[in-house]
């Protein structure tokens, strides 16, 4: 227990000295990256807008009251496109996602090389977002619906499949043994002896990931990737804030919707 | 006698166990799904000569990756990234400041019930809007740059890190915080003592990771105006220059990539 001799009385202390110059050393560090982060930002801002911002913000927040309720004719269809995006890219990655995470598992990969190219597969489909992939999607296939698919699909690839391995990594290795015993094949120890440990977890994470596409997909019109944001980007860019304000809404709505349709069907499947 | 010396009835085949047990159920499922794919796939129009159309420039888009340019533009390329690193770090920074207090009154052992209600519904809010929807509204308030990309980062930060710190929190083991109570200490240091020691090895974990989401989405608020290394990314690719569209790609994998052995190792180092 660490204590400081006080005129011969012990007086408990949580570190020792040296713990305690080591976090200062530490703290130090950390602060002056802060700073200087902070710095390079406050450089680059200009001060006056900001100051300005409160007004800004009550200026807009009065324009978008009330929301222009008969906009919502017009919204039926994207918010439709923007469940399919989402749902059908996740019918997408899953595809894809499944079989990748079978190479890359270290149970389960066939060798090193497959391993490799799966784990470069996962982290570059999850270190370039989806509207990344959006707009470059968008380039190649032209706007509108597919492109927002493929690139949602794409993005939930490494996601799904870096989920899904970690799982096939911590199965139960006895019932794969006892499948073995058996005198089962290759394959058919994936079908009868991982495959059903892992299900749970492939359908769970389908879901969970549904409900994080139903939010990013919300946002590919700004590219031009189809679903509402398309029609978010032209009501901001026509100021027609009653309109913005009615999109946010449906937006707010259909996120609190998938989260409990994902919330219920994980209950149900867990 | 002849009946019990016959072998019992047994199955002599084996059917695998369904995965969702009940039939009704499963065929809801199968049959719905099949109808609903249909349906959404009828309105998607894909328009096949367009996508015809787009392959060349698909090739187009390949070949710059080999090799991709860092050289042509290397000013601003390196400038866009250390943008976005800065603002990565400050905005994880202020977004942890904020969510502290949050998280604390959305633990509901350590708060009454109406601070309890106000913080959850701040995290909701906070959860619920993408961080591009956010950097919209904070370039329209702060003007173009990094600074309202940082603004839309630690809000964004707030609803991930408020709620796991207030889940964190809920975890805990009352035995050591009653421990440290019993001697008297008043609410800070019964947080700071009993509260904080148990949360501690987590957060800094998902500090990290969240620092890892920050840059990854810094990459993106640039393309509304918010700053970093995604408006840099936006004008490459406005100006058709793909080696470098190639070459900010890259940079951006390689840096998530050492993140994400960073927070591992850091992870592990600290539980």
């Amino acid at each position: 227990m660490p204590t400081i001799q006080n005129n011969s009385i012990e007086i408990w202390r949580r570190r020792t000295s040296k713990e305690q110059w080591i976090r200062w050393i530490f703290w130090l560090i950390g602060l002056s990256i802060i700073f200087f982060a902070w710095n390079t930002i406050s450089e680059k801002t200009i001060w006056f807008f900001v100051q300005d911002a409160p007004n800004q913000a009550a200026d807009i927040a009065a324009r978008m009251v009330p929301p222009k309720w008969s906009y919502m004719d017009k919204l039926w269809q994207p918010v439709w496109d923007t469940i399919n995006i989402a749902t059908i890219g996740t019918v997408i990655a899953m595809t894809i996602a499944v079989p990748v995470a079978f190479a890359t598992a270290r149970n389960t990969t066939p060798n090193i090389v497959v391993r490799t190219i799966g784990l470069f597969i996962i982290v570059s489909s999850r270190s370039v977002n989806s509207l990344i992939w959006a707009l470059i999607l968008v380039f190649i296939l032209g706007p509108g619906v597919l492109a927002g698919t493929i690139a949602i699909g794409l993005r939930s690839v490494g996601f799904c499949a870096k989920l899904i391995y970690e799982s096939i990594e911590e199965i139960d290795h006895t019932q794969v043994e006892a499948i073995e015993a058996t005198g089962a094949s290759g394959p058919q120890k994936m079908i009868y002896g991982i495959l059903p440990q892992v299900l749970p977890t492939i359908a769970g994470v389908g879901i969970y990931r549904w409900d994080i596409n139903i939010r990013e997909s919300t946002i590919l019109g700004l590219v031009g990737a189809g679903g509402i944001g398309l029609q978010l980007n032209g009501s901001l860019n026509t100021l027609a804030w009653t309109q913005v304000s009615l999109i946010l809404l449906v937006i707010l709505a259909t996120v609190f919707i998938s989260e409990w349709v994902s919330a219920k069907v994980r209950g149900a499947i867990i | 006698m002849t009946d019990s010396l016959e072998a019992p009835n047994y199955a002599s085949s084996w059917k695998k166990a369904p995965f969702i047990k009940n039939r009704f159920v499963r065929w809801l499922i199968i049959v719905g799904g099949a109808i609903y794919l249909s349906a959404a796939l009828g309105t998607m129009n894909i328009d096949l000569d367009r996508v015809k159309e787009g392959l060349p420039r698909a090739q187009r888009f390949l070949d710059a990756f080999f090799p991709p340019n860092f050289a042509d533009n290397r000013g601003v390329l390196w400038d866009g990234i250390a943008e976005s690193i800065w603002m990565a770090i400050i905005s994880t920074v202020a977004g942890i400041a904020l969510s502290i207090p949050i998280g604390l009154g959305a633990a509901r052992n350590l708060a009454p019930a109406w601070v309890y209600l106000f913080c959850r519904s701040v995290i909701a809010a906070s959860r619920t809007f993408p961080e591009i929807i956010l950097a919209i509204f904070a370039v329209k308030l702060f003007g173009f740059g990094p600074f309202a990309g940082f603004v839309a980062l630690s809000l964004g930060t707030i609803g991930f890190y408020a709620k796991l710190l207030a889940e964190d929190i809920e975890n805990t083991s009352a035995s050591q915080a009653e421990a440290v109570k019993a001697t008297g200490a008043n609410w800070f240091q019964w947080v700071n003592y009993s509260i904080q020691p148990q949360v501690m090895p987590r957060m800094i974990g998902l500090s990290i990771y969240r620092l890892d989401i920050n840059f990854r989405e810094s990459a993106v608020v640039g393309i509304v105006g918010g700053g970093g290394i995604g408006a840099t990314l936006n004008t490459s690719f406005s100006r058709y220059e793909f080696d470098t569209t190639a070459a900010i790609l890259l940079i951006i994998i390689l840096i998530v990539m050492f993140m994400e052995y960073t927070s591992s190792f850091t992870r592990k180092w600290v539980q």
